[in-house]
């Protein structure tokens, strides 16, 4: 079978798909930081696939797939040392336990 | 490349390397106000210098078309600076009691730096790298204070819905670039093939991806959560700093990239602001902790603002540019008071703050005073902010928008007054209140502020129309 830029773009949509999915379903906190990590990855297949399939001017895309990388590295740090927080004043990490605040 | 426009994101860079350091340095029984003191220096020295760089004629870009500095970036970088640096002034007594306040500090100046990026972003590129500095620095700030449960619910539940609108923001992104073969939104802007399916949806994720970020009505889950857990002066900085700097690059993207598809989606932002306006409102009415309260108000005030976007004329964005203005004026002070009654009674609810006339009575008048900006009643800017903007929105001829914020302002009186009510007519369980020198200044200034530009409001009026007049609408 022939891989073109639709194959890659339905692959990368099911991805998103997959990872929203995931994060309105799952209780635990580190399966929805690894469902965030999906949704991410999604798009850096959309952004290095429309790269590499159209006449783009320039390497923008590949560049935007970098940082976004790298933003989500950062992200999920600083969502691992929130959760380890959560887990010292909660003692758990299913979020339907974490709800002090209502209204 | 004149690296030279980058001078205000490279002192605060280098300021807050140098606070990360000397924290590292100063022994840890130390008070870190000095690096406060130095921070709150040179941040005031850079907001002075900036009135400088306000130019006629063509503005400068720096590293092909990444990063533009025009008169609306100018403007936007000094309000920026301004929130930041009150909010370092009201937080010395706070960050004191705080396990790690240097570094609370020096996360305060990464916001800083994120929004100051974002002002200036004239490409998805740069908008996606300020937007996620200064989210992921508030993830951390948001969830700062040590054994506090609902400080580190705010942190895990500003975290999770912040990081799924970014990546709905960054799909839509990606779709935009699919389309539209680039990234610059002058490129975009030039663009005519709008009516791509594949455009469109990106163009649709990346406005759903700004609503979750400046909470709109049907995207607010989070922010009534955050706002009431996180601590105190951090409130203050997402409401007025956060927000600014979405509305700066949401501007942006709305009259710089997709110009040409404004009269489209601009009958669909009308809506939205009058969902704000009429949710954010009703649903202040009930609320008991005053934290909570400004969360909604909040809301509110979005929409008053994104009616100014409505206008889409000059006259639109300056009322805008106006609005956040004395926006962050107002809530400069309404938390710094907040801060004082959250340290030395234990909380931000009506017992609270109850009888705050006898035990403080300066606070609880600037209380009363920034309260009625944000309500928008006449000796104050709130009043002239909230006439421009329906001035403006009323000649693009949405008469029923400036009613139903007309309406809406006076319900919003309501709620602002029974604060107030309480302040001088609740008993207070606190006779004596304590406050230092930076908060007296702090809410002296902002009480000047809102008042002295309530009656003369021309001086920031001139300053407004030359920002946005960037803008070739």
């Amino acid at each position: 079978m022939h891989v073109g830029l639709t194959q890659v773009l339905i692959l990368s949509a099911l991805l998103f798909c997959i990872g929203l999915y995931g994060i309105l379903v799952k209780r635990n906190l580190f399966a929805i930081l690894m469902c965030i990590e999906i949704m991410l990855n999604a798009v850096n297949i959309n952004f290095a696939a429309f790269n590499y399939f159209l006449p783009m001017p320039d390497l923008s895309g590949q560049v935007m797939m970098i940082f976004s990388i790298t933003v989500a590295a950062a992200e999920v740090a600083v969502g691992l040392a929130i959760i380890f927080k959560i887990y010292h004043d909660f003692k758990t990490v299913n979020i339907d336990k974490i709800n002090n605040m209502k209204g | 490349m004149n690296i030279y426009i980058l001078y205000p994101e490279i002192t605060v860079l280098l300021l807050t390397l140098l606070i990360v350091i000397m924290d590292l340095l100063l022994p840890v029984q130390e008070t870190r106000r000095s690096l406060a003191y130095i921070a709150v220096m040179v941040l005031g020295c850079l907001f002075i210098s900036l009135f400088y760089q306000y130019h006629f004629g063509i503005s400068p870009y720096f590293y092909n078309k990444l990063f533009y500095f025009d008169n609306y970036a100018i403007f936007f970088k000094q309000l920026f600076l301004l929130a930041v640096i009150f909010t370092i002034m009201l937080s010395l007594d706070y960050a004191d009691d705080l396990r790690y306040s240097g570094e609370y500090y020096a996360m305060l100046l990464f916001s800083l730096l994120g929004m100051m990026v974002l002002a200036s972003a004239n490409d998805f590129v740069t908008m996606f790298i300020g937007l996620e500095l200064m989210t992921i620095s508030f993830y951390i700030l948001a969830a700062f204070k040590n054994n506090d449960e609902n400080s580190s619910e705010a942190g895990i539940k500003y975290l999770i819905m912040g990081s799924v609108a970014t990546a709905v923001t960054l799909y839509g992104i990606s779709l935009i670039y699919g389309a539209g073969h680039s990234l610059d939104f002058n490129v975009l802007a030039a663009e005519t093939r709008f009516f791509v399916p594949l455009m469109l949806t990106g163009i649709v994720l990346l406005i759903i991806g700004m609503f979750f970020k400046l909470s709109i009505m049907p995207f607010h889950m989070w922010s009534p959560d955050v706002y009431e857990g996180a601590p105190t002066p951090i409130t203050g900085l997402l409401a007025m700093g956060s927000k600014a700097a979405a509305i700066a690059v949401f501007i942006r993207i709305l009259f710089v990239a997709f110009l040409h598809t404004a009269n489209y989606f601009l009958p669909v932002l009308a809506v939205f602001a009058a969902i704000c306006m009429i949710g954010g409102n009703i649903a202040a009415i009930k609320q008991k902790n005053i934290k909570r309260m400004l969360a909604y108000s909040s809301i509110a005030q979005v929409g008053y603002i994104l009616v100014g976007f409505c206008a889409a004329s000059p006259q639109g964005i300056k009322s805008v540019l106006f609005y956040v203005f004395l926006y962050i004026v107002a809530n400069i002070g309404a938390f710094a008071v907040l801060t004082v009654v959250d340290k030395q009674n234990k909380g931000t609810d009506d017992k609270a703050i109850a009888g705050l006339s006898k035990s403080a009575p300066l606070l609880a008048m600037v209380m009363t005073i920034s309260l009625l900006s944000m309500a928008g009643i006449p000796p104050t800017v709130g009043f002239v902010g909230k006439l421009y903007l329906f001035l403006a929105v009323v000649e693009q001829g949405y008469i029923w928008l400036a009613f139903i914020g007309f309406i809406m302002s006076m319900i919003s009186v309501y709620y602002y007054l029974r604060v107030v009510k309480v302040m001088y007519i609740g008993k207070a369980n606190n006779d004596y209140i304590n406050v230092s020198a930076a908060i007296k200044i702090t809410v002296i200034i902002s009480m000047l502020t809102t008042l002295l530009l309530g009656i003369w409001p021309q001086y920031l009026s001139v300053l407004t129309n030359f920002a946005a007049i960037s803008f070739a609408l």
